[in-house]
């Protein structure tokens, strides 16, 4: 199960973050999560949203250039060697991971990870053999609203 | 909808076009005589030069004799400014434009109602030339104002008999929503305008190649060859170079035909020649050089010898649509913007062509010139489209090192590149800034 992640192209300035994040607000659109990807000049500024297409259309209009990509949500047990389970089950498969950012789920116990693979389906058929369950769009807003 | 190819039938004031040679010559020597004892008469500054070179306007006995007078330079119309260059009286003058100039005075021109005649019957041929007709709905997405590109092709597109939306430069959700009610069919705005409404159109979910636009008329900065592809590959309209400059007269010196092989000069009002730009000595046809242009008709200011700065060349050969009219190569650099970085010569073009070879990027550019400790740096910021993005770090950052590489490639200056958000980069009069020398300021 895939979730779709929206990305923003900011200038690393002062004030480049809050112009997404103010229009996104006046439209009521919540962010459930974000990470910042900055380098000396820019940045990208990852999303989890509700309403996906309408941010995108959103932000694009008003001059973001703005891309939607498939992210894979993974619960992993909030105790040592949680995240090392995964990692070893991508090891020797050629599966590189882009990047990966995590957040706190509301079920006890368990962690919530997003991650960028560089061949998602692979990826995926990869966990589901090793029993790892990936979590889909619903079920990643229930794990964040509890 | 489709779009109409259909080939009009010519439009009585191109007749001009196809005059023959030795016609054209007599029609342009009795005009430059003309032009030249009024301007000897009227305006002090050229009569003062001629009596330098003890020349009279009767020492013009052949057409060839032009390159005895003496050249104007845009100094000349800073040094009088606003009217020192007037030949009119100011009850003859029925309208002024000024040039954007970028640092203290303007630059100003004068038009009596008979140059303004003239001019819009130059801008109705441009538009004639390139196939546009009565029935057409023209978008004049140029400024209005003292620039003249809005008014100028205002009155040439009127009085081809075209329907015109004189919606003038910005508010380009505006432009696109009359775009497509409205089924315009030709618009005219800069080629750099023109790829950013591309662009918009795109995001608002309109697909400029299934609306009945067919023809644009571009101009009013230099632009390239692999500009015209991406412009054409983007809206299935065919582009078209119109070529002028405010000193001559404004838009429609010269304007490419249907064969898009290079802007034909209206020659019969605007008599062009090229120079070595460092010995001044005429080159022929063929030869590249400096952009010489005389205004033949112009009674209010009239130009002699005006230095365009603009560089490129004569076509020695005759265009496939027959008009006898000479083709001036496109221009694509300006002897004015050129930079020399540490010690390289390095053309704004070139930088356009540069970013134009590497996928997904558009030329929206902008080129900063530095000097840091002795050193000149140059620096070229490049707005991201939505199609160059990435999600990835990496990515973004391979396409700053192809950029960069391709620049290299080009110029032999490695730059540093800076992305920066779309449409952040300045644009004014739709004309894009490209340079910004902070070393002269």
């Amino acid at each position: 199960m895939k979730i779709k992640q929206l990305s923003v192209f900011l200038e690393n300035k002062p004030g480049a973050l809050s112009a997404p994040c103010r229009l996104l607000a006046k439209a009521d659109i919540n962010i459930q999560t974000c990470s910042l990807a900055d380098t000396r000049e820019f940045g990208i500024l990852r999303l989890i949203v509700e309403d996906t297409d309408r941010a995108k259309r959103l932000l694009q209009r008003n001059g973001f250039a703005v891309k939607v990509t498939e992210v894979i949500a993974l619960e992993v047990a909030d105790e040592p060697g949680g995240l090392a389970a995964i990692l070893d089950a991508l090891e020797g498969t050629g599966i590189n991971i882009e990047y990966a950012y995590s957040l706190s789920s509301r079920i006890k116990g368990h962690a919530l990870l997003l991650f960028r693979f560089s061949d998602p389906n692979t990826a995926l058929q990869v966990l589901k053999d090793r029993n790892i369950n990936t979590v889909g769009s619903e079920e990643f807003t229930k794990r964040l609203k509890g | 909808m489709s779009k109409n190819r259909d080939i009009p039938p010519m439009h009585p004031a191109s007749a001009m076009d196809f005059l023959p040679p030795a016609q054209l010559r007599d029609v342009q020597f009795t005009r430059l005589k003309d032009m030249v004892q009024r301007a000897f008469d009227h305006v002090a500054l050229f009569r003062k030069r001629m009596d330098e070179q003890r020349l009279k306007p009767s020492d013009l006995r052949t057409l060839d004799d032009i390159v005895k007078l003496p050249f104007t330079v845009k100094t000349d119309l800073r040094d009088t400014y606003p009217f020192g260059l007037c030949a009119s009286p100011m009850k003859e003058i029925v309208r002024f434009h000024a040039s954007s100039g970028t640092t203290g005075k303007p630059i100003v021109v004068a038009y009596t109602q008979e140059d303004l005649n003239d001019w819009t019957r130059a801008v109705l041929r441009s538009l004639a030339a390139c196939g546009v007709h009565n029935g057409d709905i023209v978008q004049v997405a140029y400024g209005y104002g003292l620039f003249t590109g809005g008014l100028g092709l205002h009155y040439g597109a009127e009085a081809l008999g075209a329907s015109v939306i004189p919606i003038s430069g910005g508010n380009t959700d505006r432009q696109i929503m009359l775009m497509k009610d409205f089924g315009v069919t030709v618009i005219c705005c800069t080629p750099s305008y023109f790829l950013h409404l591309i662009d918009r159109a795109g995001e608002m979910g309109v697909n400029l190649k299934e609306l009945p636009l067919r023809i644009g008329v571009f101009g009013a900065e230099p632009w390239t060859e692999d500009m015209r592809e991406r412009i054409e590959a983007g809206s299935d309209i065919r582009a078209y170079d119109i070529y002028g400059l405010s000193e001559i007269v404004g838009p429609g010196v010269a304007n490419e035909c249907t064969y898009q092989a290079g802007p034909h000069i209206f020659e019969d009002m605007f008599f062009p020649e090229i120079i070595d730009p460092k010995t001044l000595e005429p080159l022929p046809d063929g030869m590249e050089g400096e952009l010489v242009l005389t205004t033949l008709c112009k009674r209010a200011m009239p130009m002699i010898r005006y230095r365009t700065r603009d560089i490129t060349s004569l076509e020695p050969t005759r265009c496939a649509c027959g008009r006898t009219l000479r083709r001036i190569k496109r221009i694509g650099r300006r002897s004015d913007d050129m930079l020399i970085i540490r010690g390289v010569n390095l053309f704004p073009s070139q930088i356009e062509a540069a970013l134009l070879k590497v996928e997904g990027t558009l030329p929206h550019y902008q080129i900063i010139v530095d000097r840091q400790k002795d050193l000149d740096t140059l620096e070229v910021q490049v707005e991201v489209t939505p199609e160059a993005f990435s999600d990835t770090v990496s990515a973004m950052e391979h396409m700053q090192k192809r950029i960069a590489h391709s620049i290299e490639g080009i110029t032999g200056l490695r730059p540093a590149v800076k992305l920066v958000a779309p449409r952040t980069l300045q644009r004014s009069e739709g004309k894009a800034k490209r340079v910004i020398d902070k070393r002269i300021m």
